[in-house]
């Protein structure tokens, strides 16, 4: 289920249209637009930057690193081939929004990296499809073909002069890889084993040329602020969380999917719009961004603002804006113990912090699911978090530790008994 | 080894990527080789790394880096479940279950007549269409309730 209540990324689609993807389609509720109004009007690319930049447009990723302020970082008189990397590699349990962009508006992520080539002076761009979505990577390739057919994509576009290559490429199975220096080097054919940063992308990238690297929402948010300027994208959201979000919405609700709204929705709005409570299930806790945000539970939930701020302020993050929600039939040991064994299962061997720490994490929540853990085990689990969190070549170990310690923080009783009565508290 | 088409589907791939980065076809050609001929031995890798004019090893790198390549024979239909939390709260280990019975087979197991593998997946980006059935991994079957998978395995030859 695909809903918008305003739409950005979604602006005008027609879910019920089964060629909704289609350029004919995209064209008639206004899209190229904003592609042709650079190259009619000679926009130079440092107004498309500023543009980007009024908009307050921060990255969807996970990070919400602001887009402007990246795209700056590019340098514009680089002598050689730079590159454009688009981020579809979306792995993270709970997120499922970038495959319906791909898949119901695929050309909104065209056009959006166009503009950003142009913004930047790059000539190739490539988007990194998850390995599990073949049906929407084809997708993705046909709407290409169209655009190319159609004289948006290649070379001299519209007659403007600017050319502009863009090529999918399909990932197969590795959660690491949407992490963006992994992604590069599975790009040129490799491991997915994150770099060491610096040098960051913008200098050393693909194919050590300077490269900037943006998720799927990001590139498709950008047709809008260009044709309807910056200002007003930032006052569909709130004051530095400009904008609409895709929030994908799983677990106990009657109604599942992914829902395009302000930014800074109240989050009860936000589970009225999904149908509230499956069969009347009472809501126990939420993980508000995708699985590496620590969970929080309902009472403070219901408080909070879908928004980078608000949700940050209540001690999580709005990551990728997975809302994962859980009803009171859930035991939180068991939920750990498997977001634990994922991270443990994805990790990719490099750092020895991270490879052998989400082992220890996830057999420790597993023994205490299995009622065979001690009360040291929860002191053990805190200081695991301290030595793998930091100390890691990337941030997948982060990702690790932090539900462990929402849970543990939120959630403590609950493992207290599983270890003192050996059963659950839950079932 | 493999046949024209596969390989007119590489020298595809070849063309998206600067002439002398050829290696980064490689995920892609493993897919086109896996997908024509079921799995990935040996000897498959090699003549992959021969075509692209790499190191044997450093195809095999990526073939037992990436989870969906698949080193050893599985069934005709390869069936991966995900499991993970999203999915586990809306029926994502009851689809699993229900298969293992159905099928009579276990995680990793392939079926006596060489018609079914089933396996257990991570996050494949459609939670909210849980329980999700990948087949053979490129096709992604939604909202797998026990009366989904009973006309599904029915489609099967
Ligand atoms: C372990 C890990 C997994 C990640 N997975 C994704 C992903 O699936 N999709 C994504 O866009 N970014 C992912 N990121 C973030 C990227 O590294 C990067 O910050 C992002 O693609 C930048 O785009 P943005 O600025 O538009 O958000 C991941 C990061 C880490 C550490
Ligand atoms: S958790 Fe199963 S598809 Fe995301």
């Amino acid at each position: 289920m695909t809903v918008y209540t305003k739409g950005v990324v979604f602006d005008g689609v027609d879910f019920d249209d089964p060629d909704c993807w289609k350029l004919d389609r995209y064209v008639k509720r206004g899209g190229y637009a904003a592609l042709r109004k650079i190259i009619e009007g000679s926009i130079s690319q440092d107004s498309v930057i500023a543009e980007v930049k009024l908009s307050a447009l921060r990255g969807r990723g996970g990070a919400g690193f602001p887009t402007g302020l990246k795209w700056s970082f590019m340098p514009r008189q680089f002598p050689g081939q730079k590159y454009l990397v688009c981020n579809t590699d979306e792995g993270e349990p709970g997120t499922f929004k970038d495959k319906d962009i791909i898949e119901l508006n695929p050309h909104a992520l065209i056009e959006g990296m166009i503009i950003a080539g142009y913004a930047m002076g790059i000539s190739v761009g490539y988007n990194y499809i998850h390995g599990e979505i073949f049906q929407d990577y084809r997708r993705f390739e046909a709407a290409l073909q169209e655009a190319r057919d159609a004289g948006l994509l290649g070379e001299n576009i519209l007659g403007s002069g600017f050319s502009f290559q863009l090529y999918a490429h399909h990932g197969y199975g590795a959660y690491i890889c949407g992490e963006e220096t992994a992604l590069l080097e599975s790009l040129e054919g490799k491991k997915g084993q994150p770099r060491f940063k610096p040098p960051f992308p913008a200098s050393f990238g693909l194919y050590g040329k300077p490269t900037t690297i943006n998720n799927t929402e990001t590139f498709a948010s950008v047709p809008f602020i260009i044709r309807e300027g910056g200002q007003k994208f930032l006052e569909l959201g709130k004051p530095n969380n400009g904008g609409t979000k895709l929030f994908s919405i799983s677990g106990h609700v009657s109604r599942p999917g992914n829902y395009e709204v302000p930014m800074g929705m109240p989050f009860a709005e936000l589970l009225a719009l999904a149908g509230g409570m499956r069969d009347g299930g009472k809501l126990k806790a939420v993980i508000p961004g995708g699985s590496s945000a620590p969970v929080l539970p309902a009472q403070i939930m219901m408080d909070v603002t879908m928004d980078y701020d608000s949700i940050s302020k209540a001690g999580s993050m709005l990551g990728s804006g997975a809302v994962i929600v859980m009803d009171e039939s859930v035991c939180m040991v068991k939920a750990l113990r498997r977001l634990s064994y994922f991270y443990y299962e994805e990790s990719c061997g490099q750092c020895t912090p991270c490879r052998e720490g989400t082992g220890w994490l996830y057999r420790i929540v597993d023994r205490i699911e299995r009622g065979e853990g001690s009360l040291g085990d929860l002191d053990l689990l805190e200081s695991l978090g301290k030595n793998i969190a930091g100390r890691t070549i990337c941030a997948l170990g982060d990702a690790a530790v932090m539900p462990v310690q929402g849970m543990l923080k939120h959630f403590r009783d609950e493992f207290l008994f599983h270890i003192e009565n050996k059963r659950c508290l839950v079932h | 080894m493999l046949t024209a088409d596969s390989l007119f589907q590489i020298d595809l791939e070849l063309k998206k990527y600067p002439e002398s980065q050829k290696r980064s076809a490689v995920m892609s050609a493993l897919r086109i080789a896996q997908s024509e001929l079921g799995w990935l031995s040996q000897d498959t890798i090699k003549f992959v790394a021969g075509y692209l004019g790499l190191m044997p090893m450093a195809v095999y790198e990526v073939a037992t880096f990436y989870n969906m390549y698949d080193l050893a024979p599985r069934g005709k239909y390869k069936l991966t479940v995900c499991t993970n939390l999203p999915c586990a709260l809306s029926g994502g280990e009851d689809a699993l279950d229900y298969l293992k019975r159905k099928l009579s087979i276990s995680i990793g197991e392939v079926t006596a007549d060489g018609r079914f593998s089933l396996h257990e997946g991570e996050c494949m980006g459609a939670c909210g269409y849980a329980p999700v059935v990948l087949v053979n991994n490129h096709s992604m079957c939604r909202n797998m309730t026990p009366q989904a998978i009973d006309s599904m395995l029915a489609e099967f030859d």
